[in-house]
C-alpha cells in the first residue's frame, strides 16, 4: 500500500469517524518495498493540495524514513522554472518552439515527494487507530479493512 | 440465467475458480472494458486524477484505468485504489500486478477515507451485491446507505461518481438511485440499449455543482436523443396563492377525484360561485 493511501485512509468503525484521532492510521511492524513507478507531474499537482502535510511527516518517521521539510513544497516547486516564459513570443515560429518545450521538467522536490508517495509502500504489517486501537493487518500490500458486524 | 447474487455472498460467490473464470473470460474481459469506458467517458476527467474502484474484483478496470491518454483513457494515467469483498478476486489481481493499491473490504460497511479523498468513483457491476443482506442483523437499506453515505463523503466537491450495475428489478433500481439521493448525490440513471437483453444501468452520481437545468448530473447536456425524466417535486406552491374553498382549489379537487376515478358533477358556471347574502 502507497504512501499515499495511507494519508486519506481512516478507521473504519463508526465510533471513530467523529474523533480527529482516527486520522491518520499507526503502522506498526511495517515491511516497507519500494515499486518503480512513472512520475506524473500532473498527478502530484492536482494531489499536493490535498495532503495532510504534517501527517505525512509523523508517518514518515513511525516508519523510520528521512525526515520530510517542515512545510509542503508548492506547485511551483515541483517544475523547473521555464526560460522559454520570459522569452515572449515575437512571430509564430518562436510561439511554436514555445509549445513544443512546454513538457515541464521536474524538479528534484517532485523526484523525492513521487518517491515517498507513490513508490514507497507498505508489504507487510499493521494498521492501528490512534483512537480506538483496532488493528488493520496488510498482507503483500493488501489491507483488511473487514470488520465485524458489531464494530459496524 | 440465474443471478449470481441470488445464490451466495459475493466473498463465497467470488472463489478461486469462479475468480480465475471471470477474470480470463474474453467476453467477460470486453465488456467490461467497454463499460469501463463508457463510465470514463460519462466521468469526463481532464488531468491524471485519484479514482477509487468499488468492486474492482481481479482489477480489469482498474487496468484501463492507469493507461495513459494515447492508450484510450482520457486525462490519464490516473491514480486508482481499489476495495473488494472476495479475498481470491484480490489474489488474482495482485499475481497480475496492477499499479492501485488494494483493500478487502466490504462496500456496505462504508468507505473509510476521509473527507475530500477522490476526484472521482467508479465501479463496475458491484453494487447490486448490496441489495442483498447476509445475517440478520443488517438490511440491504442499511447497508446501501452507509455506501453510498461514506462515499458521498469521500469524494470532493465537484466530484463525479458512475456505478454500472445490474439491478434485478425496478424495485431494485429504485432502492440503489434513492439511497444515493438520501446521501445527498445528484442521481440520475442512464440505460444503454433499453429494453435489449444486454441493458447497461449506469448510476451517475455528482456531488455539489449548481445551475443545471433539469439534468442535475450534467453528463447528457448536448446529447440528441435523450429524454430528461425529471421526477423531483418543483418548488412548492406559494403560501396564499390558492385558498382552500376557492374557486381553483374546488377545480382543482374535482380535477383530482376524477383522474382518481370517481363520479364528478360536470363543472359549469356556477362550480365554486358564492351565494347572494339573503339579507
Amino acid at each position: 500500500m502507497k504512501l499515499l493511501t495511507l494519508n486519506f485512509l481512516t478507521c473504519a468503525i463508526k465510533s471513530c469517524k467523529s474523533t480527529p484521532a482516527s486520522f491518520p492510521l499507526h503502522p506498526r511492524d511495517a515491511e516497507l518495498e519500494i515499486v518503480e513507478a512513472d512520475l506524473n507531474i500532473l498527478f502530484l499537482k492536482n494531489i499536493l493540495p490535498r495532503l495532510m502535510w504534517d501527517e505525512l511527516r509523523v508517518i514518515g518517521s513511525e516508519l523510520g524514513l528521512p525526515e520530510l521539510p517542515s512545510t509542503p513544497p508548492t506547485r511551483e516547486d515541483l517544475v523547473e522554472p521555464s526560460t522559454t516564459a520570459i522569452a515572449a513570443p515575437t512571430s509564430d515560429g518562436t510561439r511554436d518552439a514555445g509549445e513544443e518545450e512546454e513538457e515541464e521538467i521536474p524538479t528534484q522536490t517532485a523526484k523525492d515527494l513521487h518517491r515517498v508517495l507513490l513508490e514507497t509502500c507498505i508489504k507487510e504489517g499493521k494498521l492501528v487507530c490512534g483512537n480506538c486501537g483496532h488493528e488493520y493487518k496488510v498482507l503483500e500490500g493488501v489491507a483488511n479493512f473487514l470488520l465485524p458486524g458489531h464494530l459496524v | 440465467m440465474s443471478r449470481p447474487e441470488d445464490t451466495l455472498p459475493p466473498d463465497l460467490f467470488y472463489n478461486d475458480t469462479e475468480s480465475r473464470k471471470y477474470t480470463t473470460s474474453s467476453r467477460i474481459q470486453k465488456i467490461q472494458s467497454s463499460m469501463t469506458h463508457r463510465a470514463l467517458s460519462l466521468l469526463s476527467l481532464r488531468s491524471p486524477s485519484l479514482i477509487l474502484d468499488v468492486g474492482c474484483g481481479s482489477g480489469l478496470s482498474g487496468e484501463i484505468l492507469s493507461q495513459t491518454a494515447d492508450e484510450g483513457t482520457p486525462g490519464g494515467p490516473h491514480i486508482w485504489i481499489g476495495f473488494d469483498i472476495s479475498s481470491s478476486m484480490l489474489g488474482v489481481a495482485l499475481e497480475k500486478e496492477v499499479e492501485g493499491d488494494l483493500f478487502l473490504a466490504d462496500a456496505g460497511q462504508g468507505v473509510p477515507f476521509r473527507p475530500g479523498t477522490f476526484d472521482a468513483a467508479i465501479s463496475i457491476s458491484a453494487i447490486q451485491w448490496l441489495c442483498n443482506a447476509e445475517s440478520s442483523e443488517e438490511s440491504p437499506a442499511g447497508r446501501l446507505s452507509r455506501f453510498f453515505g461514506g462515499l458521498y463523503a469521500s469524494l470532493r466537491r465537484g466530484g463525479r461518481a458512475v456505478c454500472q450495475f445490474y439491478p434485478k428489478n425496478d424495485e431494485q433500481k429504485k432502492m440503489v438511485s434513492q439511497a444515493a439521493v438520501k446521501a445527498g448525490f445528484g442521481a440520475g440513471l442512464l440505460e444503454d440499449d433499453m429494453g435489449t437483453k444486454n441493458a447497461k444501468v449506469y448510476l451517475v452520481l455528482t456531488v455539489g455543482g449548481g445551475d443545471l437545468d433539469g439534468d442535475i448530473t450534467g453528463v447528457v447536456r448536448g446529447m440528441d436523443g435523450v429524454d430528461v425524466m425529471d421526477a423531483r417535486r418543483k418548488a412548492a406552491r406559494k403560501r396564499g396563492e390558492e385558498q382552500k374553498g376557492s374557486k381553483q382549489w374546488i377545480l382543482r379537487k374535482k380535477d383530482q377525484m376524477e383522474k382518481k376515478g370517481r363520479v364528478v358533477k360536470a363543472s359549469s358556471k356556477y362550480t365554486g360561485r358564492k351565494r347572494r347574502v339573503q339579507f
